[in-house]
């Protein structure tokens, strides 16, 4: 544990460094984030029946998805992963002493965490100062609060685990980008990141909040929104449970059984 | 422009070695902007209008702005990838080449992949335009025709921009993101659903309503005023200050000496 936790403090820290880049992506956030709210205002301005959520809820929804784009942006992979993969490089990784799926999945979270430690809260305070309704508000009640905090790191833990399968992917393709760009619209569509979940045709939602995607990010922002409450949101909290534990087990399996039939090429 | 098209010839015959590799790239380049589609369709089969404009009038707008924005990625690409050729220092081979150094990082990247994003294009084109109810005459088909070419002249500008910032930061350049892929982001709508305020922006400070919300509206017969037909080619000014900008950059270069 103690290894693996001193990988993550490394990741994380070098992270932190990068603040000139932090604050391009704080702007570049907030104007996408407003323009956001702003079209879908227009959209409420015509049809305010059918909205399926209320004004305040898809705004602070819109909002969180900005401050924690950095921990949940489906496009984000790190490269040196895939290298070692393709090149070979992951010989040398084969000689530490512990494990790769392990050391791969906290040197992910790490990465992604320092850029949302370094992003989240100017945009989270200055959408918070914003004219109601386009501010992001408070959960409802502490209730929420806590199965926010909950979910949030549980969906946290469903991404990174559908990552690793991307990753693991490059042992059987050796060429990742083909699967990359699929992987990366299907997850962006899936999750929410187009539009919110709840603005998907009824019919299709069933079939939707089965699928891994809205584990991810849309659980945990509609919880916090308060759009998602009761037994609602206990039972979309064990599906991401079902999810991490199931992808997870899916990755260790295909990941052994890559690693036995690994050929590095010398050099 | 001989030699241009040599390099595109070059260029063309060295990515399609990789056969399988662009089909895949191209194949996701689709389905990237089809999910933008899908994402629409479904705004549209729960609000059915959204200031006014209809879905088919909503398509007409995106498939323009995507079509402008996929060729400009194409061709341009040179300048979106710019800040690689500051780090690796091969913008000093470029510099001391006895050719216009616009023509010698134009032809050193082409993005023949985009063609998924445009075939994206093209089919809500189809699509859009039966549903929309044009009649298209021949002052319709200038117009939509300007729209790309001055989406084309708008695009271009804001990629020589990003690549003129390059010179002064690398680190800080995603704030040029809302400008570039913002612009075909939400571009999709016209710039008018955004209120009255983000409308003048993208007007006079980065002109992509020039290009689209204004000469739509002639387009769907919501104006009759012909002036708006060329507005379009308003957007073509804009490369001055970003040319400029870019030449300012480079006077400014110190080479990373690698």
């Amino acid at each position: 544990m103690k290894k693996y936790m001193s990988f993550f403090k490394i990741r994380f820290i070098s992270g932190l460094q990068y603040r000139a880049a932090a604050w391009a992506g704080i702007s570049t956030q907030f104007a996408w984030g407003g323009l956001t709210v702003l079209m879908f205002w227009a959209f409420y301005q015509d049809g305010k029946n059918s909205f399926p959520m209320t004004f305040p809820e898809l705004s602070s929804y819109i909002w969180m998805q900005q401050a924690f784009l950095a921990m949940f942006m489906a496009w984000f992979f790190d490269n040196e992963i895939f290298d070692s993969i393709t090149s070979g490089g992951i010989a040398y990784e084969l000689c530490r002493p512990c494990d790769i799926y392990y050391m791969w999945f906290v040197k992910n979270m790490a990465v992604r965490l320092s850029r949302t430690v370094l992003r989240c809260f100017p945009i989270l305070i200055v959408a918070a100062l914003l004219p109601s309704p386009f501010n992001i508000t408070l959960p409802p009640n502490p209730a929420a609060a806590f199965l926010f905090l909950i979910s949030v790191i549980l969906g946290f833990l469903v991404l990174i685990s559908f990552s690793m399968l991307i990753y693991i992917s490059a042992f059987y393709t050796l060429s990742p980008n083909g699967v990359r760009i699929i992987a990366v619209s299907v997850t962006e569509f899936f999750s929410g990141s187009i539009i919110p979940i709840p603005f998907f045709p009824e019919s299709l939602q069933t079939i939707i909040y089965a699928l891994p995607f809205s584990s991810m990010q849309n659980t945990p922002f509609l919880i916090y929104t308060g759009h998602m409450n009761g037994a609602d949101t206990l039972r979309s909290i064990t599906v991401q449970i079902f999810w991490f534990a199931a992808m997870t087990l899916v990755g260790r399996i295909l990941f052994k059984k890559a690693l036995k039939k690994v050929v590095v090429q010398g050099g | 422009m001989k030699l241009y098209f040599k390099y595109v010839a070059m260029l063309l015959k060295s990515q399609m070695q990789y056969k399988a590799s662009f089909i895949m790239t191209a194949s996701g380049q689709f389905l990237v902007s089809f999910t933008a589609f899908l994402g629409i369709y479904f705004m549209f089969s729960r609000f059915h209008t959204v200031k006014g404009f209809e879905f088919s009038e909503i398509l007409l707008c995106f498939s323009i702005v995507l079509m402008s924005f996929s060729v400009t990625e194409c061709f341009v690409r040179g300048f979106d990838v710019f800040p690689r050729l500051i780090q690796s220092g091969n913008l000093d081979r470029i510099l001391v080449r006895p050719r216009n150094e616009i023509f010698q990082v134009l032809t050193s990247n082409i993005e023949f992949s985009r063609i998924g994003r445009l075939l994206q294009a093209i089919l809500m084109l189809i699509y859009a335009i039966p549903a929309s109810g044009i009649i298209w005459t021949l002052d319709k088909i200038l117009t939509a025709f300007l729209m790309v070419t001055g989406g084309i002249a708008v695009f271009s500008s804001l990629f020589v921009l990003y690549a003129g910032f390059s010179f002064f930061t690398i680190e800080g350049l995603e704030f040029m993101n809302i400008f570039t892929d913002g612009s075909r982001e939400f571009g999709k709508y016209p710039m008018s659903i955004y209120g009255e305020g983000i409308l003048k922006f993208f007007t006079y400070v980065i002109p992509i309503a020039l290009f689209q919300y204004y000469p739509l509206l002639y387009l769907i017969g919501r104006s009759d005023n012909i002036g708006l037909i060329f507005l379009p080619l308003m957007g073509f000014l804009f490369m001055i200050p970003c040319y400029c900008f870019f030449k300012f950059g480079l006077r400014k270069y110190k080479s990373t000496g690698s």
